[in-house]
């Protein structure tokens, strides 16, 4: 089993490596922007609780491109299944699911890390520098784990492009946006609050800025980022049935 | 060996397969033969676990398609009738990682994948991008990639679809080379001549079942030997014939064509349809 899920894990570095000057392009430029528009331009005066807001983006940025990187895996997954009809040869395989689901959460994975290390890099010419520990890198494994996962399950149901763009736009925007990335979310009302504490974001973002400033970070966000991470690899897996005609 | 007992597929209500049953001993080289959307691809769809059955029951070398899918998958290489390789990985690329899928070691890969690229012909691509292969090249690799993992069966989608004739033939001949070999081969076609040229046995399909299996000389000997082709202004109307001086001293009146029977001439016999459309 092992042995195929690094087959699934190295068709995907194989392809990220051909690809890699491009795909370093495509994950430093979003960030950038953010980084001058929010953090340089319009956010160069404003603080939260004695911290510049570049200091209160960056983790931020950190928590949505695990998110989002991780998540990207499903368009990969689509257009092998798609266009390509590479997904074919995985299914004809003698593999079980759980290899193919594993190989492409770790390629997921790996893609979030490579932006983590871009988005850090930026933050340095920004002069930015903050607490880069192992529970900063805890939780990003985890919401990255969590987004793969989610991203191969719904790789696996959806029965196009369209279908798969139309999901990104209704689950993974809104989320980037109201998930702690951009402001702190205990700034909004208690019933608002409520809602946000209920995406893995939320509580990713928390985490992250929480180690990143050298805070206390929630034990219980970490804890349900895991469980909702090992839940939906679980969903992922029962899923690859269903991309079956 | 590959065994067919009932296989139904239904899409809505829409019946693909209505009931097919079939047994393909080991070493045949089988054709599926059939118009499009006769249900050719579905079956092999069905058979290498990119499509669930509706009913039915199928097996490969022995094992249950549905109960004991990895062993069952263990048995077959598929090429499909589209060229599903990763466009930016190498030839050898594409054929290890197949190969790492099967659980097959770096050394038995490596040995193996020179060995194929030998037998393809194409032992100086095997650092070539596939997407800078021609289509025939593409097909080679596809075939190349189906066999590395030593199966006893390998089907074949269409494989020659959207070829030019000589690469066609070369083709055939590698199938044939294959077969020689003692693989069990389910080829699927709407050619006529790739079935009487390759086939063993031939299958006819028409709108999700088979109306006719045999050898190719026993199917087309049902319609005759010879034929007399005749453009009218209702279109072609074609006469049979068991010899040819009957049919000579009919092709004595002006504008009739004297041919073979082929494999077309018994499917649309059957069916009053022609496989080629």
């Amino acid at each position: 089993m092992i042995n195929q899920t690094i087959a699934v894990y190295r068709r995907e570095m194989l392809i990220l490596k051909r690809r890699f000057k491009r795909q370093v392009a495509g994950q430093a430029i979003l960030p950038l922007l953010y980084l001058v528009t929010f953090g340089y331009a319009m956010g160069g005066e404003l603080r939260f609780d004695d911290i510049s807001y570049l200091e209160f983006l960056l983790p931020g940025l950190v928590a949505m491109s695990s998110m989002t990187q991780a998540f990207a895996i499903a368009t990969d997954i689509n257009v092998a299944r798609f266009y390509w009809h590479i997904f074919d040869e995985f299914q004809a395989a003698p593999i079980s699911n759980a290899s193919y689901v594993a190989g492409e959460v770790m390629a997921g994975i790996t893609r979030a890390i490579i932006s983590i290390f871009i988005i850090l890099g930026l933050g340095l010419l920004f002069g930015v520098q903050l607490h880069y520990g192992p529970i900063f890198w805890l939780a990003i494994l985890l919401n990255s784990f969590l987004f793969a996962s989610l991203a191969v399950a719904l790789a696996m149901v959806v029965k196009s492009h369209a279908d798969q763009s139309l999901l990104t736009s209704f689950v993974i925007t809104p989320m980037a946006f109201l998930g702690g990335t951009f402001f702190p979310v205990d700034r909004l009302p208690g019933w608002l609050q409520n809602i946000l504490g209920l995406l893995p974001l939320t509580h990713a973002s928390t985490a992250i800025r929480g180690a990143a400033l050298g805070k206390d970070v929630n034990v219980m966000s970490l804890i349900l980022l895991t469980i909702t991470g090992i839940i939906l690899f679980w969903v992922a897996f029962f899923c690859v049935n269903k991309a079956r005609d | 060996m590959i065994s067919i007992k009932n296989l139904k597929k239904a899409y809505g209500t829409n019946n693909a397969l209505t009931g097919i049953n079939l047994t393909v001993p080991a070493g045949e080289l089988f054709a599926y033969l059939g118009p499009n959307g006769a249900g050719k691809s579905t079956t092999i769809r069905i058979l290498t676990g990119l499509t669930k059955m509706t009913d039915g029951q199928a097996s490969l070398g022995g094992f249950d398609i549905e109960t004991e899918a990895i062993a069952a998958k263990r048995q077959f290489g598929v090429v499909h009738q589209y060229v599903n390789l990763d466009q930016e990985l190498t030839v050898f690329e594409n054929l290890d990682i197949h190969g790492q899928l099967f659980g097959m070691s770096k050394d038995m890969r490596k040995a193996k994948i020179e060995e194929l690229l030998a037998y393809i012909e194409m032992a100086d691509r095997a650092d070539t991008l596939i997407k800078e292969l021609s289509g025939g090249l593409k097909r080679r690799v596809t075939i190349a990639r189906a066999l590395l993992h030593e199966p006893s069966i390998l089907f074949l989608d269409e494989p020659t679809v959207g070829l030019d004739a000589a690469i066609r033939r070369r083709i055939w001949a590698l199938i044939k080379k294959i077969q020689q070999q003692g693989t069990t081969i389910f080829l699927t076609t709407h050619h006529i001549e790739e079935a009487e040229f390759l086939a063993h046995r031939v299958a006819f399909l028409d709108e999700g079942r088979i109306v006719a299996l045999d050898s190719p000389a026993r199917l087309m000997a049902g319609v005759g030997t010879w034929a007399i082709d005749q453009l009218k202004d209702s279109g072609m109307e074609t006469r049979y014939f068991k010899d040819r001086e009957q049919a000579a001293a009919f092709q004595a009146e002006d504008g009739f064509t004297l041919r073979r029977v082929n494999l077309e001439d018994a499917f649309l016999s059957l069916t009053g349809k022609k496989v080629q459309a």
